[in-house]
């Protein structure tokens, strides 16, 4: 009578080992075969952070692509003053309506058509602008990183030329940088763009330069120097791509930057001159005379500006932290 | 009575969206005064923990729960509270780390970090301070003590390093130490210094010592008594010289098995414990160690083994034991375990142990091992290579 | 040391030099010329060259940077083509201004953001870490000049708690000594005038101390949670130390060293948002004069005003790498 028991008894054991077991060994491999992105990717989606990034940037990106397709009202549209319901010299700016839910700007425009329509330039300055310092700045850094560490004596002569460029670059304050630059090509988007993108070469380069340094220093770059490996091989095709994680987070965070400057160099009239297209750098530097009269034309822009920068900012923290080697198990 | 009695310690740590980490599971392990004692095992098996948990070095943290008991000459380690814990460290207890260049304060020269625990718990100050942490760094085998004392510690070789950590941590002269492989990250020829060095403090001084070490040859050259753990319990205890002899626990075997030898002979190849650390089973689920285990039975499944105590004064934790050196020899070389590199305990096999153990399988297992201890028979051909 | 210092002089000399043919070739090529700026668009052609004569833009750029570079090396910047007075005398009038707003914000970042990270990383986890990491993400994003625009009008237009604008109340009889208000009040114990400079300084300083103060909050948050976990503040609790000395003599002394670093590198960006918080409180500094200058193509003193700002750069790096030096033994200058 105990025999059968026990010997099923036995089985349901047996089977309930070999399921442990197997669950151990699946943990285990599922731990092993993952990338550093993978990881990296899977730390970002357990941090609310990186989360509340995301859902930002979806919402920015979503109204800067369809948003100029449903607005209410054209952005150039000057129908306040049509309608004589705006008068800025007078003082008269109304502010929400039922037609009109953000008011209106100082020459009578529908200022919640130009904030959905002023994300998509927003969004084209910060990324053009991102793009240009980091196209630069990979450049010159990926040279001197790579120069500095696998090219011999020329290469460091080559990095010490290039970073020295690049320390003039640091010396001058940002800012003042940016303004000259814009100064000498005039005003206009293009200005802004080369503006705000040069002032952040120099970053992208030192970064880029440093952390390439930093793998050519690693054993692997030894053990493939070793086994005889081209010098440019290595380079290309193992220093760079193992370099790229903290360039790629600098980049996110370059966003929210860039977006900021270009509104400072508006501020500072010398961004676009053609306010008609509205960019919210823009938009925030010409309610400048307005703000006694209605501050909201500067606070909507401003706080769209901030809430974006935001998101930039949040997700490239949350892309640092996740890539961090320090903070990884 | 013993200096130190701990008493089932465990250490639990829970983090949200994280599976809870039993580090240390229930582990009783005592020190008499002056005794040199070993805390053994991997990585990963709760040594380092122990010793943290016993010096209140743990964060205060709410996923940390520390339990059980610390009884060290009438107070309760674990239970004592922080400003009291804080004159116990470094006066009644001190501690030695692993890696003597991070363990060191980088921006202080080595002569404050010295002095800071004179003034602390012997009130020294000034001159007297630097006179005898000068004395200490000289007693712990440090030339031009004076000189080195306004030195940083990066400008110290990392022998020197560790010689200045253990002045430090025996200062106030400690009623015990706590080491925490101590030699680990040491050239092989300082590690033995070291070692020395320790050795002629602890008899000098009466000390008690707790070694904790991954390395069997410093338990083999230090420790009176050995505590092995393995993930997060004490699987065998025993003193030096039977553990060597005759290890008990399938783990120490492996353990010892794994050491290469000089005098081993041509062709025959180590016997290193298959898998990881990784693979390790909830003790509440059986043996932790039964998926690494040459001589799993399927009484390890299910239940935690009890602790079986043989009358020679050690103590293990398994259902399916070694036979001690003597019992009978492998009737049949076995073919059963596929285990080609010639797994030590194979020699002694499932073919009759098991048998024993599969008998009253379903039942608690505290008593299966003992028929086994006690089955002497004609001396085996035991090899010398596992031992 | 002494030889750490000497060698980064020298090395200063090269890299100006550079800078200084750069700036030169660069500003000279900027399209219009002062010319345009003194005649506006009515300028006849002959009134233009005339113009350019006098100023000497007439020559060959090698020869203009000749004499650009004999002015040098006398320590004479020449004079400003819009306002015909010496650029050095500018540069000493405005340049305190700029240095006393910088300094304040920065005082204010420090002494406001290392205790405020240090707690944060204390109380990780809790309300505190929570609102300073939010606050310290949320500041660099704010633009300097909006929250410049939003301190004034609450806190000078609405409440009256500070002036709008200015350096200081001009119904005020002041010395000047440095150009230094606050610190020619104190040297001439007109107690009034200082408190006056300094009340003039504090929201055009918090504005501008608002990217500072967040980027300090978080290194120094995240360089004492790194610190708090090194084996030798282990050591230290293991030795029994009392909470006070291992927080002080241990952990805050370790973790400074990357915060002072981020310090010196705020600095180049401190005077970029100088420009700006400058324009909006109408404070007289060099960052309206210099976007002034940049428009009227004032060559004399673009090129005076950026190269000294850049010694200056380079000066307080400089300081503090030496700083780095002291608080850390294993930084050995060479």
């Amino acid at each position: 009578m105990v025999g059968p028991m026990t010997i099923t008894e036995r089985a349901r054991k047996k089977a309930e080992k070999l399921d442990r077991l197997g669950e151990l060994s699946a943990a285990r491999d599922e731990e092993r075969g993952v990338s550093l992105w993978q990881e990296a990717f899977r730390r970002l989606r357990r941090n609310p952070a990186a989360i509340v990034g995301t859902v930002v940037l979806g919402l920015f990106l979503l109204v800067a692509i369809v948003g100029p397709f449903f607005v209410p009202y054209a952005p150039t549209d000057t129908i306040g003053i049509r309608e004589g319901l705006v008068k800025s010299g007078q003082g008269i700016i109304p502010g929400p309506s039922g037609d009109h839910w953000f008011g209106f700007d100082h020459q009578g425009r529908d200022e919640f058509s130009r904030l959905v329509v002023g994300a998509r330039q927003t969004l084209l300055v910060g990324v053009v602008s991102t793009l240009i310092g980091l196209a630069i700045g990979a450049l010159v850094g990926g040279v001197a990183g790579a120069a500095a560490g696998l090219g011999g004596r020329w290469g460091r002569w080559i990095d010490t030329a290039l970073m020295r460029v690049v320390d003039m670059m640091l010396a001058l304050p940002s800012l003042l940088l940016a303004v000259s630059i814009a100064a000498l090509l005039g005003a206009s988007l293009t200005t802004v763009m080369i503006a705000v993108g040069v002032v952040s070469v120099p970053v992208f380069a030192r970064l880029l330069r440093g952390s390439m340094i930093a793998q050519a220093n690693s054993d692997y770059v030894l053990a493939a120097t070793s086994l005889g490996v081209r010098r440019s091989k290595i380079a290309i095709g193992h220093v760079l791509p193992n370099s790229l994680a903290p360039v790629i987070v600098q980049a996110t965070l370059t966003l929210a930057t860039a977006i900021i400057e270009a509104a400072a160099l508006s501020f500072l009239g010398l961004g676009n001159p053609d306010t008609a297209i509205p960019e919210w750098g823009v938009m925030l530097a010409d309610a400048q005379p307005y703000l006694g009269i209605r501050p909201a034309l500067a606070i909507y822009p401003a706080v769209a500006i901030i809430i974006t920068a935001l998101g930039f900012t949040l997700l490239g923290e949350a892309m640092r932290e996740a890539l961090d080697p320090k903070l990884r198990k | 009575m013993a200096l130190l009695d701990v008493e089932d310690l465990s250490v639990t740590f829970r983090q949200r969206g994280k599976r809870t980490v039993r580090a240390v599971d229930g582990v009783s392990f005592s020190v008499d005064a002056g005794e040199v004692v070993g805390l053994v095992g991997e990585s990963g098996c709760g040594k380092s923990v122990t010793s943290l948990a016993l010096m209140g070095l743990l964060p205060r943290q709410p996923g940390i729960a520390v339990e059980g008991r610390a009884d060290f000459d009438g107070t309760d380690l674990l239970r004592v509270d922080r400003r009291t814990m804080r004159d116990i460290r470094g006066r009644d207890v001190a501690m030695i780390f692993q890696d003597p260049l991070s363990s060191l304060n980088p921006v202080i020269p080595i002569g404050r970090q010295v002095t800071e625990v004179l003034a602390r718990h012997r009130g020294l100050s000034g001159d007297a301070a630097r006179k005898e942490a000068a004395e200490l760094l000289d007693r712990v085998g440090i030339p031009d003590p004076n000189r080195r004392l306004k030195e940083y510690p990066h400008q110290l070789s990392g022998g020197m390093r560790q010689r200045a950590l253990i002045a430090i941590a025996v200062a106030c002269r400690p009623r015990l130490l706590i080491a925490d492989e101590p030699t680990t990250a040491l050239d092989v020829t300082i590690q033995a210094q070291i070692l020395e060095l320790l050795k002629d403090l602890v008899r000098d001084s009466g000390t008690a010592l707790v070694m904790i070490t991954h390395d069997l040859g410093v338990v083999a050259g230090m420790c009176d008594t050995v505590n092995v753990l393995y993930a997060g319990r004490v699987v065998e205890t025993a003193r030096r010289k039977p553990l060597f002899a005759e290890p008990r626990h399938p783990y120490t075997v492996g353990l010892l098995g794994s050491i290469p030898r000089l005098d081993a002979g041509r062709g025959e190849r180590l016997s290193p414990i298959r898998g990881s650390v990784r693979d390790v089973l909830p003790w509440a689920d059986g043996c932790a160690f039964a998926p690494r285990c040459d001589r799993q039975v399927d009484a390890c499944l299910g239940q935690p083994p009890q602790l079986a105590l043989t009358h020679t004064d050690r103590t293990y934790r398994c259902v399916n034991p070694v036979p001690p050196a003597g019992s009978p020899a492998p009737a049949s070389p076995t073919a059963a375990e596929p285990a080609a590199e010639g797994i030590v305990p194979a020699q002694a096999t499932a073919a009759e142990d098991a048998p024993a153990a599969v008998e009253d399988a379903p039942a608690p297992a505290e008593d299966a091992p003992a028929p086994v201890a006690e089955r002497a028979t004609p001396p085996a051909p035991r090899e010398e290579e596992s031992a | 040391m002494f030889r750490f210092i000497v060698r980064r002089l020298l090395q200063l000399i090269p890299a100006l030099f550079g800078l200084s043919i750069l700036l030169f070739i660069w500003l000279h090529r900027l399209p219009g010329g002062p010319e345009t700026a003194i005649l506006g668009e009515r300028g006849t052609p002959e009134m233009r060259a005339a113009i350019r004569e006098n100023l000497g833009l007439d020559e060959p750029i090698l020869v203009q940077y000749g004499r650009f570079m004999q002015r040098m090396f006398r320590l004479d910047l020449g004079t400003s083509i819009a306002t015909k007075r010496e650029v050095t005398t500018e540069f000493l009038q405005r340049f305190p201004g700029t240095v006393e707003l910088a300094a304040t914000a920065m005082i204010i970042a420090i002494l406001v953001g290392i205790p405020l990270g240090y707690l944060a990383a204390r109380r990780r986890g809790r309300l505190l870490d929570h609102v300073s990491v939010a606050g310290s993400l949320i500041g660099v994003c704010i633009p300097v000049f909006f929250l410049a625009y939003v301190l004034k009008a609450i806190f000078a237009e609405n409440l009256h708690l500070f002036p709008a604008s200015g350096r200081q109340d001009p119904t005020i009889e002041a010395t000047r000594i440095t150009n230094f208000f606050v610190l020619d009040g104190l040297m001439t114990r007109e107690w009034d005038a200082a408190a006056d400079a300094l009340w003039h300084l504090v929201l055009p300083g918090l504005a501008l101390a608002s990217i500072p103060l967040a980027i300090i909050v978080r290194i120094t948050r995240a360089s004492v949670l790194e610190v708090l976990g090194e084996d030798f503040v282990r050591t230290a609790e293991a030795k029994g130390l009392t909470e006070r000395v291992v927080r002080q003599r241990h952990v805050l002394r370790n973790a400074m060293l990357p915060v002072a670093t981020t310090i010196g590198l705020l600095t180049g960006g401190l005077l970029s948002g100088a420009v700006l918080t400058e324009t909006v409180f109408a404070f007289s500094g060099i960052g309206a004069f210099i976007a002034d200058s940049i428009s009227q193509r004032d060559y004399p003193v673009l090129m005076g005003f950026i190269m000294i700002i850049a010694v200056v750069f380079v000066l307080v790096n400089l300081l503090v790498d030496l700083s780095y030096s002291l608080i850390d033994p294993r930084v050995r200058v060479r």
